[in-house]
Protein backbone atom coordinates (compact mmCIF):
# COMPACT_ATOMS: atom_id res chain seq x y z
CA UNK A 1 0.00 0.00 0.00
CA UNK A 2 2.73 2.41 0.79
CA UNK A 3 4.16 1.66 -2.55
CA UNK A 4 0.77 2.93 -4.21
CA UNK A 5 0.96 6.49 -1.94
CA UNK A 6 4.82 6.66 -2.67
CA UNK A 7 4.46 6.31 -6.71
CA UNK A 8 0.81 7.68 -6.92
CA UNK A 9 1.96 9.11 -10.38
CA UNK A 10 3.87 5.32 -11.86
CA UNK A 11 1.23 3.57 -10.21
CA UNK A 12 -1.34 5.55 -12.41
CA UNK A 13 0.31 5.37 -15.28
CA UNK A 14 0.54 1.45 -15.27
CA UNK A 15 -3.22 1.39 -14.42
CA UNK A 16 -4.21 3.61 -17.59
CA UNK A 17 -1.93 1.29 -19.47
CA UNK A 18 -3.67 -1.75 -18.22
CA UNK A 19 -6.75 -0.09 -19.07
CA UNK A 20 -5.98 0.91 -22.87
CA UNK A 21 -5.26 -2.59 -23.67
CA UNK A 22 -8.27 -4.41 -22.00
CA UNK A 23 -10.75 -1.79 -23.39
CA UNK A 24 -9.32 -2.04 -26.79
CA UNK A 25 -9.37 -6.22 -26.49
CA UNK A 26 -13.22 -5.98 -25.20
CA UNK A 27 -14.21 -3.85 -27.90
CA UNK A 28 -12.62 -5.72 -30.50
CA UNK A 29 -14.10 -9.35 -28.55
CA UNK A 30 -17.11 -7.54 -28.60
CA UNK A 31 -17.22 -6.99 -32.31
CA UNK A 32 -16.16 -10.32 -33.32
CA UNK A 33 -18.66 -12.22 -30.23
CA UNK A 34 -21.57 -10.62 -31.43
CA UNK A 35 -21.85 -11.67 -34.79
CA UNK A 36 -20.50 -14.88 -33.99
CA UNK A 37 -23.46 -15.34 -31.48
CA UNK A 38 -26.17 -14.36 -33.39
CA UNK A 39 -24.92 -17.24 -35.78
CA UNK A 40 -24.51 -19.74 -33.16
CA UNK A 41 -28.43 -18.70 -31.37
CA UNK A 42 -30.00 -18.74 -35.34
CA UNK A 43 -27.88 -21.44 -36.51
CA UNK A 44 -28.62 -24.93 -34.52
CA UNK A 45 -25.88 -26.72 -36.72
CA UNK A 46 -23.40 -24.47 -36.28
CA UNK A 47 -23.83 -23.82 -32.77
CA UNK A 48 -21.85 -26.69 -31.35
CA UNK A 49 -18.84 -25.99 -33.60
CA UNK A 50 -18.46 -22.17 -32.60
CA UNK A 51 -19.59 -23.19 -28.80
CA UNK A 52 -17.16 -25.97 -28.94
CA UNK A 53 -13.75 -24.41 -30.31
CA UNK A 54 -14.00 -21.38 -27.85
CA UNK A 55 -14.23 -23.25 -25.29
CA UNK A 56 -11.30 -25.67 -26.11
CA UNK A 57 -9.40 -21.71 -26.58
CA UNK A 58 -10.68 -21.04 -23.20
CA UNK A 59 -9.35 -23.56 -21.41
CA UNK A 60 -5.76 -23.94 -22.34
CA UNK A 61 -3.77 -22.38 -19.39
CA UNK A 62 -2.96 -18.49 -20.73
CA UNK A 63 0.55 -18.55 -19.66
CA UNK A 64 0.76 -21.38 -22.14
CA UNK A 65 -0.81 -19.59 -24.86
CA UNK A 66 0.71 -16.59 -24.23
CA UNK A 67 4.07 -17.92 -24.75
CA UNK A 68 2.13 -19.61 -28.43
CA UNK A 69 1.92 -15.74 -29.06
CA UNK A 70 5.12 -14.56 -27.48
CA UNK A 71 6.44 -17.23 -30.53
CA UNK A 72 4.36 -15.81 -33.42
CA UNK A 73 4.23 -12.18 -32.57
CA UNK A 74 7.85 -11.43 -30.25
CA UNK A 75 7.24 -10.03 -27.18
CA UNK A 76 5.24 -7.08 -26.00
CA UNK A 77 1.33 -5.97 -26.21
CA UNK A 78 0.52 -7.65 -29.42
CA UNK A 79 0.73 -11.04 -27.88
CA UNK A 80 -1.39 -9.89 -24.91
CA UNK A 81 -4.09 -8.31 -26.98
CA UNK A 82 -4.58 -11.48 -28.92
CA UNK A 83 -4.52 -13.55 -25.84
CA UNK A 84 -7.27 -11.32 -24.43
CA UNK A 85 -9.32 -11.16 -27.39
CA UNK A 86 -9.52 -14.88 -27.82
CA UNK A 87 -10.20 -15.89 -24.08
CA UNK A 88 -13.06 -13.30 -23.88
CA UNK A 89 -15.07 -14.84 -26.73
CA UNK A 90 -16.04 -17.69 -24.86
CA UNK A 91 -17.72 -15.82 -22.10
CA UNK A 92 -18.99 -12.84 -24.43
CA UNK A 93 -20.49 -15.48 -26.78
CA UNK A 94 -21.99 -17.72 -24.76
CA UNK A 95 -23.91 -14.70 -23.07
CA UNK A 96 -25.41 -13.47 -26.60
CA UNK A 97 -26.65 -16.90 -27.33
CA UNK A 98 -27.67 -17.23 -23.77
CA UNK A 99 -29.22 -14.35 -24.04
CA UNK A 100 -31.08 -14.27 -27.49
CA UNK A 101 -32.31 -17.80 -26.71
CA UNK A 102 -34.42 -16.66 -23.69
CA UNK A 103 -36.16 -13.96 -25.54
CA UNK A 104 -39.91 -14.43 -25.39
CA UNK A 105 -40.66 -16.54 -28.23
CA UNK A 106 -44.18 -14.69 -28.21
CA UNK A 107 -42.36 -11.73 -28.73
CA UNK A 108 -40.36 -12.65 -31.68
CA UNK A 109 -43.78 -14.30 -33.71
CA UNK A 110 -45.28 -10.69 -33.12
CA UNK A 111 -42.18 -8.42 -34.62
CA UNK A 112 -42.27 -11.05 -37.27
CA UNK A 113 -46.14 -11.37 -37.85
CA UNK A 114 -46.43 -7.46 -38.01
CA UNK A 115 -43.71 -7.26 -40.66
CA UNK A 116 -40.27 -6.55 -39.36
CA UNK A 117 -37.82 -7.95 -41.63
CA UNK A 118 -35.69 -10.66 -40.07
CA UNK A 119 -32.92 -7.94 -39.32
CA UNK A 120 -35.00 -5.53 -37.92
CA UNK A 121 -36.50 -8.45 -35.54
CA UNK A 122 -32.95 -8.87 -34.68
CA UNK A 123 -32.07 -5.45 -34.07
CA UNK A 124 -35.31 -3.35 -32.61
CA UNK A 125 -36.20 -6.79 -30.45
CA UNK A 126 -34.45 -9.46 -30.02
CA UNK A 127 -31.19 -7.50 -29.38
CA UNK A 128 -32.52 -5.21 -27.25
CA UNK A 129 -33.98 -8.25 -24.92
CA UNK A 130 -31.13 -9.65 -25.33
CA UNK A 131 -28.83 -7.02 -23.87
CA UNK A 132 -29.13 -7.63 -19.62
CA UNK A 133 -27.40 -10.91 -20.06
CA UNK A 134 -25.29 -9.57 -22.95
CA UNK A 135 -24.11 -7.22 -20.39
CA UNK A 136 -23.46 -9.48 -18.13
CA UNK A 137 -21.20 -11.57 -20.21
CA UNK A 138 -19.15 -7.69 -20.66
CA UNK A 139 -18.76 -7.58 -17.27
CA UNK A 140 -17.45 -10.93 -16.63
CA UNK A 141 -15.36 -10.85 -19.45
CA UNK A 142 -13.75 -7.56 -18.26
CA UNK A 143 -12.70 -8.41 -14.80
CA UNK A 144 -11.37 -11.44 -16.28
CA UNK A 145 -9.33 -9.73 -18.89
CA UNK A 146 -8.11 -7.29 -16.17
CA UNK A 147 -6.52 -10.26 -14.00
CA UNK A 148 -5.16 -11.67 -17.23
CA UNK A 149 -3.94 -8.53 -18.74
CA UNK A 150 -1.53 -8.64 -15.08
CA UNK A 151 0.65 -11.37 -17.29
CA UNK A 152 1.45 -8.89 -19.87
CA UNK A 153 4.00 -7.75 -16.88
CA UNK A 154 6.03 -10.65 -17.64
CA UNK A 155 6.28 -10.28 -21.89
CA UNK A 156 7.04 -6.68 -21.73
CA UNK A 157 3.27 -5.27 -22.84
CA UNK A 158 2.96 -3.10 -19.70
CA UNK A 159 0.38 -2.66 -17.51
CA UNK A 160 -0.19 -3.13 -13.54
CA UNK A 161 1.68 -6.67 -14.21
CA UNK A 162 4.92 -4.77 -14.78
CA UNK A 163 4.78 -3.97 -10.82
CA UNK A 164 4.46 -8.03 -10.05
CA UNK A 165 6.90 -9.30 -11.94
CA UNK A 166 9.68 -6.09 -10.97
CA UNK A 167 8.63 -6.83 -7.45
CA UNK A 168 9.09 -10.65 -8.14
CA UNK A 169 12.41 -10.11 -9.40
CA UNK A 170 13.72 -7.98 -7.07
CA UNK A 171 12.16 -9.51 -3.96
CA UNK A 172 10.18 -5.59 -3.15
CA UNK A 173 7.11 -7.43 -1.67
CA UNK A 174 5.54 -4.04 -1.08
CA UNK A 175 5.82 -3.23 -5.59
CA UNK A 176 4.14 -7.00 -5.57
CA UNK A 177 1.42 -6.37 -3.40
CA UNK A 178 0.92 -2.93 -5.19
CA UNK A 179 0.25 -4.01 -8.46
CA UNK A 180 -2.00 -6.80 -6.97
CA UNK A 181 -3.99 -4.64 -5.15
CA UNK A 182 -4.27 -2.06 -7.99
CA UNK A 183 -5.35 -4.68 -10.67
CA UNK A 184 -8.29 -5.76 -7.74
CA UNK A 185 -9.22 -2.24 -7.30
CA UNK A 186 -9.41 -1.55 -10.93
CA UNK A 187 -11.53 -4.38 -11.67
CA UNK A 188 -14.11 -3.92 -9.02
CA UNK A 189 -14.36 -0.55 -11.38
CA UNK A 190 -15.00 -1.06 -14.16
CA UNK A 191 -17.16 -4.13 -13.22
CA UNK A 192 -19.21 -0.90 -11.31
CA UNK A 193 -18.91 1.05 -13.55
CA UNK A 194 -20.62 -1.52 -16.16
CA UNK A 195 -23.52 -1.95 -13.87
CA UNK A 196 -24.11 1.47 -13.30
CA UNK A 197 -23.95 2.34 -17.49
CA UNK A 198 -26.69 -0.71 -17.99
CA UNK A 199 -28.89 0.74 -15.23
CA UNK A 200 -28.83 3.79 -17.12
CA UNK A 201 -28.96 2.74 -20.56
CA UNK A 202 -31.70 -0.29 -20.35
CA UNK A 203 -33.59 0.96 -16.66
CA UNK A 204 -36.99 -0.99 -17.78
CA UNK A 205 -35.45 -4.85 -18.29
CA UNK B 1 -68.43 1.02 -45.20
CA UNK B 2 -65.41 -1.66 -45.82
CA UNK B 3 -61.96 -1.61 -46.80
CA UNK B 4 -61.27 -4.82 -45.68
CA UNK B 5 -59.59 -7.40 -48.21
CA UNK B 6 -60.93 -10.24 -49.51
CA UNK B 7 -59.17 -13.38 -48.45
CA UNK B 8 -59.53 -16.76 -50.63
CA UNK B 9 -57.66 -20.11 -49.99
CA UNK B 10 -57.70 -22.77 -52.80
CA UNK B 11 -56.62 -26.21 -51.75
CA UNK B 12 -54.10 -25.05 -49.18
CA UNK B 13 -51.75 -28.04 -47.94
CA UNK B 14 -49.27 -28.09 -45.71
CA UNK B 15 -46.56 -30.56 -44.60
CA UNK B 16 -44.54 -31.10 -41.54
CA UNK B 17 -42.41 -34.24 -41.42
CA UNK B 18 -42.78 -37.38 -43.29
CA UNK B 19 -45.18 -40.27 -42.33
CA UNK B 20 -46.61 -37.79 -40.33
CA UNK B 21 -50.67 -36.22 -41.10
CA UNK B 22 -50.78 -32.98 -43.29
CA UNK B 23 -50.80 -30.00 -40.89
CA UNK B 24 -53.13 -28.52 -43.39
CA UNK B 25 -54.50 -31.01 -45.68
CA UNK B 26 -55.93 -28.89 -48.75
CA UNK B 27 -57.87 -26.73 -47.02
CA UNK B 28 -60.28 -23.97 -49.54
CA UNK B 29 -62.09 -21.17 -47.88
CA UNK B 30 -63.03 -18.01 -49.20
CA UNK B 31 -63.23 -15.08 -46.73
CA UNK B 32 -65.33 -12.40 -48.06
CA UNK B 33 -64.34 -8.51 -47.45
CA UNK B 34 -65.20 -7.36 -44.28
CA UNK B 35 -66.55 -10.52 -42.80
CA UNK B 36 -65.30 -11.88 -39.62
CA UNK B 37 -64.81 -15.54 -40.05
CA UNK B 38 -64.01 -17.91 -36.75
CA UNK B 39 -61.31 -21.52 -37.20
CA UNK B 40 -62.96 -23.55 -34.60
CA UNK B 41 -61.75 -26.66 -33.65
CA UNK B 42 -59.67 -28.80 -30.89
CA UNK B 43 -56.07 -28.25 -30.60
CA UNK B 44 -53.65 -29.98 -32.98
CA UNK B 45 -56.40 -29.70 -35.74
CA UNK B 46 -54.19 -27.10 -37.85
CA UNK B 47 -56.52 -23.72 -37.48
CA UNK B 48 -53.47 -22.05 -36.09
CA UNK B 49 -51.03 -23.08 -39.00
CA UNK B 50 -53.79 -22.14 -41.40
CA UNK B 51 -53.72 -18.98 -39.87
CA UNK B 52 -50.35 -18.80 -40.47
CA UNK B 53 -50.06 -19.57 -43.52
CA UNK B 54 -52.08 -16.22 -44.47
CA UNK B 55 -49.62 -13.92 -43.56
CA UNK B 56 -47.05 -16.44 -44.61
CA UNK B 57 -45.21 -17.57 -41.36
CA UNK B 58 -46.04 -20.56 -42.38
CA UNK B 59 -44.79 -21.73 -46.14
CA UNK B 60 -47.69 -23.23 -48.33
CA UNK B 61 -46.27 -26.34 -49.95
CA UNK B 62 -49.04 -27.00 -52.11
CA UNK B 63 -51.99 -24.77 -52.85
CA UNK B 64 -52.67 -21.09 -52.59
CA UNK B 65 -53.50 -17.75 -51.19
CA UNK B 66 -55.47 -14.83 -52.43
CA UNK B 67 -55.52 -11.64 -50.77
CA UNK B 68 -57.73 -9.19 -52.78
CA UNK B 69 -57.58 -11.43 -55.67
CA UNK B 70 -53.12 -11.37 -56.02
CA UNK B 71 -51.48 -14.46 -55.20
CA UNK B 72 -49.64 -13.89 -52.18
CA UNK B 73 -46.86 -15.76 -53.16
CA UNK B 74 -46.16 -12.98 -55.99
CA UNK B 75 -45.90 -10.25 -52.69
CA UNK B 76 -42.88 -9.11 -50.78
CA UNK B 77 -43.63 -10.99 -47.33
CA UNK B 78 -42.81 -8.75 -45.28
CA UNK B 79 -44.30 -5.43 -46.57
CA UNK B 80 -47.34 -7.87 -46.74
CA UNK B 81 -47.38 -8.32 -43.58
CA UNK B 82 -47.54 -4.93 -42.63
CA UNK B 83 -51.27 -4.32 -44.31
CA UNK B 84 -52.32 -7.51 -42.22
CA UNK B 85 -52.93 -7.43 -38.68
CA UNK B 86 -51.81 -9.91 -36.26
CA UNK B 87 -52.66 -10.54 -32.43
CA UNK B 88 -51.93 -13.79 -30.80
CA UNK B 89 -52.72 -15.57 -27.41
CA UNK B 90 -49.24 -14.73 -25.65
CA UNK B 91 -49.76 -10.66 -26.83
CA UNK B 92 -45.93 -10.42 -27.67
CA UNK B 93 -45.94 -6.78 -26.85
CA UNK B 94 -41.95 -5.70 -26.74
CA UNK B 95 -41.55 -5.17 -23.36
CA UNK B 96 -38.56 -2.84 -23.90
CA UNK B 97 -40.95 -0.16 -25.08
CA UNK B 98 -43.89 2.02 -24.06
CA UNK B 99 -47.43 1.07 -24.59
CA UNK B 100 -47.14 4.28 -26.96
CA UNK B 101 -43.56 2.96 -28.88
CA UNK B 102 -46.13 -0.77 -29.08
CA UNK B 103 -48.94 1.01 -31.17
CA UNK B 104 -46.05 3.13 -33.07
CA UNK B 105 -44.17 0.28 -34.47
CA UNK B 106 -46.39 -0.52 -37.48
CA UNK B 107 -47.00 3.48 -38.90
CA UNK B 108 -43.47 3.39 -37.78
CA UNK B 109 -42.56 0.94 -40.23
CA UNK B 110 -44.85 1.89 -42.73
CA UNK B 111 -42.42 5.53 -42.72
CA UNK B 112 -45.55 7.62 -41.37
CA UNK B 113 -44.44 11.13 -40.52
CA UNK B 114 -44.01 11.31 -36.53
CA UNK B 115 -47.17 13.66 -35.83
CA UNK B 116 -49.48 11.59 -37.82
CA UNK B 117 -47.67 8.39 -35.55
CA UNK B 118 -48.55 10.15 -32.22
CA UNK B 119 -52.36 10.81 -33.54
CA UNK B 120 -52.68 7.23 -34.07
CA UNK B 121 -51.43 5.99 -31.07
CA UNK B 122 -53.79 8.56 -29.07
CA UNK B 123 -56.54 7.25 -31.66
CA UNK B 124 -55.95 3.49 -31.65
CA UNK B 125 -55.16 3.59 -27.11
CA UNK B 126 -59.11 5.09 -27.05
CA UNK B 127 -60.29 3.02 -29.47
CA UNK B 128 -59.90 -0.11 -26.69
CA UNK B 129 -60.58 2.01 -24.44
CA UNK B 130 -57.34 2.71 -22.46
CA UNK B 131 -56.94 6.05 -21.44
CA UNK B 132 -54.21 7.55 -23.94
CA UNK B 133 -52.48 10.18 -21.09
CA UNK B 134 -52.34 7.38 -18.47
CA UNK B 135 -51.13 4.87 -20.48
CA UNK B 136 -49.07 6.03 -23.20
CA UNK B 137 -45.76 5.46 -21.26
CA UNK B 138 -46.52 2.66 -19.32
CA UNK B 139 -44.13 -0.72 -19.78
CA UNK B 140 -45.79 -3.86 -20.78
CA UNK B 141 -45.03 -5.48 -17.44
CA UNK B 142 -47.16 -2.91 -15.73
CA UNK B 143 -50.53 -4.15 -17.33
CA UNK B 144 -53.10 -6.37 -16.42
CA UNK B 145 -53.71 -9.34 -19.02
CA UNK B 146 -56.64 -7.74 -20.38
CA UNK B 147 -55.34 -4.58 -20.84
CA UNK B 148 -52.21 -6.39 -22.46
CA UNK B 149 -54.68 -7.75 -25.34
CA UNK B 150 -56.16 -4.17 -25.46
CA UNK B 151 -52.81 -2.87 -26.60
CA UNK B 152 -52.27 -5.95 -28.91
CA UNK B 153 -55.42 -5.16 -30.93
CA UNK B 154 -54.22 -1.61 -30.90
CA UNK B 155 -51.32 -2.41 -32.41
CA UNK B 156 -52.56 -4.56 -34.47
CA UNK B 157 -54.94 -2.15 -36.22
CA UNK B 158 -52.64 0.74 -35.95
CA UNK B 159 -51.35 0.63 -39.56
CA UNK B 160 -54.96 0.20 -40.91
CA UNK B 161 -54.63 -3.36 -41.89
CA UNK B 162 -57.06 -4.74 -44.38
CA UNK B 163 -57.11 -7.72 -42.71
CA UNK B 164 -56.36 -9.04 -38.98
CA UNK B 165 -55.57 -12.09 -37.98
CA UNK B 166 -56.25 -13.14 -34.38
CA UNK B 167 -54.74 -16.80 -33.05
CA UNK B 168 -57.16 -17.23 -29.99
CA UNK B 169 -56.28 -13.74 -28.35
CA UNK B 170 -58.87 -13.65 -25.70
CA UNK B 171 -57.52 -17.13 -24.37
CA UNK B 172 -55.91 -16.39 -21.27
CA UNK B 173 -58.18 -13.68 -19.74
CA UNK B 174 -60.82 -14.90 -17.63
CA UNK B 175 -64.15 -15.22 -18.12
CA UNK B 176 -65.72 -11.53 -17.62
CA UNK B 177 -62.59 -9.75 -19.47
CA UNK B 178 -63.01 -12.26 -22.20
CA UNK B 179 -66.65 -11.24 -23.02
CA UNK B 180 -66.25 -7.59 -22.58
CA UNK B 181 -63.62 -8.13 -25.16
CA UNK B 182 -65.09 -9.82 -27.45
CA UNK B 183 -67.76 -7.53 -27.35
CA UNK B 184 -65.50 -4.20 -28.13
CA UNK B 185 -63.28 -6.20 -30.77
CA UNK B 186 -67.16 -6.56 -32.69
CA UNK B 187 -67.51 -3.24 -32.71
CA UNK B 188 -64.50 -2.30 -33.59
CA UNK B 189 -63.69 -4.55 -36.74
CA UNK B 190 -67.29 -3.86 -37.64
CA UNK B 191 -66.66 0.26 -37.60
CA UNK B 192 -62.87 -0.46 -39.37
CA UNK B 193 -64.71 -2.68 -42.24
CA UNK B 194 -61.70 -5.00 -41.51
CA UNK B 195 -61.50 -8.54 -42.54
CA UNK B 196 -60.80 -10.69 -39.41
CA UNK B 197 -60.19 -14.25 -39.23
CA UNK B 198 -60.15 -15.31 -35.46
CA UNK B 199 -58.76 -18.88 -34.53
CA UNK B 200 -60.48 -20.25 -31.37
CA UNK B 201 -61.36 -23.61 -29.59
CA UNK B 202 -64.03 -21.71 -27.61
CA UNK B 203 -67.69 -22.75 -29.07
CA UNK B 204 -69.37 -19.65 -27.75
CA UNK B 205 -66.70 -17.13 -28.79
CA UNK B 206 -67.53 -18.62 -32.29
CA UNK B 207 -71.10 -18.53 -31.95
CA UNK B 208 -70.59 -14.94 -30.63
CA UNK B 209 -68.15 -13.37 -32.74
CA UNK B 210 -68.37 -15.07 -36.51
CA UNK B 211 -70.40 -14.06 -39.69
CA UNK B 212 -69.14 -17.22 -40.45
CA UNK B 213 -67.86 -20.28 -38.83
CA UNK B 214 -64.92 -22.93 -40.38
CA UNK B 215 -65.23 -26.12 -37.68
CA UNK B 216 -61.43 -27.78 -38.48
CA UNK B 217 -60.56 -31.35 -37.86
CA UNK B 218 -57.00 -33.06 -38.69
CA UNK B 219 -55.96 -30.54 -40.88
CA UNK B 220 -59.39 -30.05 -43.01
CA UNK B 221 -62.52 -28.00 -42.91
CA UNK B 222 -64.94 -30.22 -41.68
CA UNK B 223 -67.94 -28.07 -42.18
CA UNK B 224 -68.27 -24.30 -42.79
CA UNK B 225 -71.10 -22.19 -42.85
CA UNK B 226 -72.97 -19.22 -40.62
CA UNK B 227 -73.40 -20.05 -37.15
CA UNK B 228 -77.00 -20.88 -37.82
CA UNK B 229 -76.67 -22.84 -40.43
CA UNK B 230 -74.18 -25.27 -38.51
CA UNK B 231 -76.26 -25.20 -35.46
CA UNK B 232 -79.38 -26.29 -37.19
CA UNK B 233 -78.02 -28.89 -40.13
CA UNK B 234 -74.32 -29.64 -38.00
CA UNK B 235 -72.86 -31.90 -41.57
CA UNK B 236 -70.77 -34.74 -39.86
CA UNK B 237 -71.36 -36.74 -36.03
CA UNK B 238 -67.61 -34.84 -35.10
CA UNK B 239 -69.81 -31.44 -35.41
CA UNK B 240 -72.54 -32.61 -33.86
CA UNK B 241 -70.67 -34.02 -30.92
CA UNK B 242 -68.81 -30.67 -30.82
CA UNK B 243 -72.20 -28.66 -30.05
CA UNK B 244 -73.67 -30.95 -27.70
CA UNK B 245 -70.88 -31.10 -25.39
CA UNK B 246 -71.53 -27.39 -24.74
CA UNK B 247 -75.58 -28.28 -25.07
CA UNK B 248 -75.05 -30.01 -22.13
CA UNK B 249 -73.26 -27.62 -20.33
CA UNK B 250 -76.00 -25.16 -21.66
CA UNK B 251 -78.64 -27.64 -20.19
CA UNK B 252 -76.61 -28.37 -16.77
CA UNK B 253 -76.56 -24.98 -16.47
CA UNK B 254 -80.31 -24.10 -16.89
CA UNK B 255 -81.09 -27.05 -14.32
CA UNK B 256 -78.41 -25.38 -11.88
CA UNK B 257 -80.86 -22.32 -12.23
CA UNK B 258 -83.95 -24.02 -11.55
CA UNK B 259 -82.80 -25.97 -8.81
CA UNK B 260 -81.86 -23.11 -7.08
CA UNK B 261 -84.56 -20.60 -8.00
Amino acid sequence: MNYILDHPGGVARLALAHVEIVVLALATALAIALPLGIVAAKRARQAPIILGTLAAIYTIPSLALLAVLVSLFGLGEIPLFVALVAYAQFMLVRNVVAGLKGVDPAQSDAARGIGMSEVQTLLRVELPLAMPVIIGGIRIAAVAMIALATLGGYIGAGGLGTLIFTGLALHHDDQIVAGSIAASLLAITVDGAIRLAQRRLFPAN
Amino acid sequence: MSDGAGIELRDVRVRYAKGVRDAVAGVSLAIEAGSFVALLGPSGCGKTTLLRTINRLVPVDEGSIFLNGENIANLDAVNMRRTIGYAIQAVGLFAHMSVAGNVAVVPKLLGWPSAEIDARVDEMLALVRLDPPRYRERRPRELSGGEAQRVGVARALAGRPHALLMDEPFGALDAIVRRELQRELLEIVRVLGTTTIFVTHDIDEALILADRIAIMREGSIEQQGSPIDILAHPATPFVRDLFSADIEVTELRERARRASA
